[in-house]
């Protein structure tokens, strides 16, 4: 971890997706400046923890820091302007908005920075001739760049993105993640939620792998051999 | 001749109740917020006038200046500080509470009024009229297409080229996802209710100086509106405009054939829209 106080700390965190438990005391930090991945399977938890700390699903136990601030209590939509974005899972493009407008909406909470229209539209040059287009006539890919786009347009501290590659062709994938570098010039910090682990073991300093609601491993990529993955993500030695 | 009369007049009404359906059509838009005391609004900005002019000796009409704004803050409250509880869900709970809402309106100008019928009298506008050849054409109920007309461009424009348009479109698309991009949704749907109260107040005071009004008559109104939303096709605002002209003419061609056949007339057309045209006029192809 780069020094410092952490940018987001998670600490003790519990959190239940509608009747079921889906974090169990879930204690993670992340550094400013920093890529981290979390990887894990479908239903381990990764896309409730985004949700919880972008502030769209309530926490039961534990605390969520950014900053230092403590977030409790605070709404979804403030978290945005304290510099949380988060680029939900399924894109979630807004289809009665052009690109552009989708890009608009995404400075809403006005804070100060380097993205603006121009400058997501170089960071990803598959959008550059669609602007007027609606929001749903993107293909995936297209709506992936868009979503990011968007939530970079609140020009965040933290951006958290959710299942980025989920359902995408392997070369849009590479396209999307090849923005990560400039992305994080810009002086942003990423947290990542990944169900392909290669991709996100190459894109990390971090990683944490979440089973069954629960942090199973925590390292820096080089370190961790496939075994130790192995077990961590499915529960059972390989 | 008479035919050709009654078209006009009919077309005319029409921006009548285009004005009333536009913030139906906003709200229900918006947030999928039916809202059962539109009409009952309407009837109490026509009594606030009233008031205004009994006290200041105001022209109605001049009125607008202060409903309008009182209205459009009265809507901001009562979506932040009731109806923004009942949205969301099945829609059954914002159903239940605008139909309470309605009995307690009527009640309350039946108090505070009686249930004598009242009128604005906007003097010389009211009963002058402009001749085209054959045809005349009444000042006020031009004004009031005119006005129709206005209002619902002047929302097209504020949702399509503004940036509270751009919000509120995002927040009708999805809520949720709004809220990642920083908006307040509550804010955003307590605006959209303050706009679709100010739409109305302008229809509850042209109706008044039109015609008598009395505290009941809201929900007829209201009925009207929704027709005019209905064959129009929902989410298109120049449909609302060509819906609420299709209802104005089939009422006054329905009342020449015979006075009582008015009202029926239009609920004819509304019928067979919804039974031939379930989308409306101008509205999408429904898919859900």
């Amino acid at each position: 971890m780069i020094g410092g106080p952490p940018l987001l700390d998670v600490s003790g965190l519990d959190a239940w997706y509608g009747d079921f438990q889906a974090l169990f005391d879930i204690s993670i930090s992340v550094g400013e400046g920093e890529v981290v991945a979390i990887i894990g399977a479908n239903g381990a938890g990764k896309s409730t923890l985004l949700r919880t700390i972008a502030g769209l699903q309530p926490r039961t136990a534990g605390s969520l820091t950014f900053d230092g601030a403590a977030l409790a209590g605070v709404p979804a939509h403030r978290r945005v302007a304290l510099g949380i974005s988060l680029v939900p899972e399924g894109r979630r493009i807004f289809p009665s908005l052009s690109v552009e407008e989708n890009l608009l909406v995404g400075a809403q909470a006005s804070r100060p920075g380097a993205w603006t229209v121009a400058a997501v539209l170089e960071l990803f040059p598959l959008l550059g001739d669609k602007r007027r287009r609606g929001g749903s006539q993107l293909s995936g890919g297209e709506q992936q760049a868009l979503a990011i786009g968007r939530g970079l347009m609140a020009n965040p501290r933290l951006l958290l993105l959710d299942e980025v590659s989920l359902g995408l062709a392997p070369i849009i994938v590479r396209r999307i993640y090849e923005a990560l570098p400039a992305i994080r010039a810009a002086g942003t910090t990423v947290v990542v939620v990944e169900q392909d682990i290669g991709q996100a073991l190459r894109a990390a300093d971090r990683v944490y792998c979440m089973l069954e609601g629960r942090v199973a491993l925590e390292g820096v990529p080089a370190e961790l051999d496939r075994d130790q993955i192995a077990t961590a993500y499915f529960g059972v030695r390989a | 001749m008479t035919t050709a009369n009654n078209l006009v007049q009919g077309l005319l009404l029409g921006g009548l109740y285009a004005m009333f359906a536009t913030g139906l059509s906003l709200m229900f838009g918006v947030m999928r917020l039916v809202n059962l005391a539109h009409g009952d609004f309407a009837i109490l900005a026509a009594f606030l006038a009233l008031v205004i002019v009994d006290g200041t000796g105001l022209h109605p009409l001049l009125t607008l200046a202060v409903a309008v704004p009182a209205m459009f803050v009265l809507g901001y409250l009562l979506q932040r500080g009731l109806l923004n509880f009942a949205v969301g869900g099945d829609g059954l709970a914002a159903v239940l509470v605008t139909f309470g809402l309605s009995i307690i309106l009527q009640n309350l100008l039946l108090e505070l009024f009686s249930a004598d019928s009242r009128g604005l009298d906007a003097g010389a506008i009211e009963d002058t009229s402009l001749a085209l050849g054959r045809l005349n054409v009444g000042w006020f109920p031009l004004l009031t297409l005119v006005t129709g007309a206005a209002v619902l461009g002047g929302l097209q424009l504020l949702l399509a080229r503004t940036r509270l348009g751009r919000e509120l479109r995002a927040t009708s698309d999805d809520p949720q996802t709004a809220q990642l991009v920083g908006i307040d949704h509550r804010h955003a749907f307590a605006v959209a209710t303050g706009l679709a109260l100010a739409t109305v107040a302008i229809a509850g005071i042209f109706l008044g100086t039109r015609t008598t009004f009395s505290p009941a008559l809201g929900p007829t109104r209201l009925i009207f509106a929704f027709e005019a939303v209905i064959i129009g096709g929902l989410g298109s605002l120049w449909g609302t405009l060509a819906g609420g002209m299709v209802l104005g003419v089939a009422q006054t061609l329905g009342a020449q054939i015979s006075p009582g056949w008015g009202v029926l007339t239009g609920h004819l057309v509304f019928l067979a829209v919804l039974a031939f045209r379930p989308s409306g006029l101008f509205g999408k192809p429904v898919t859900t």
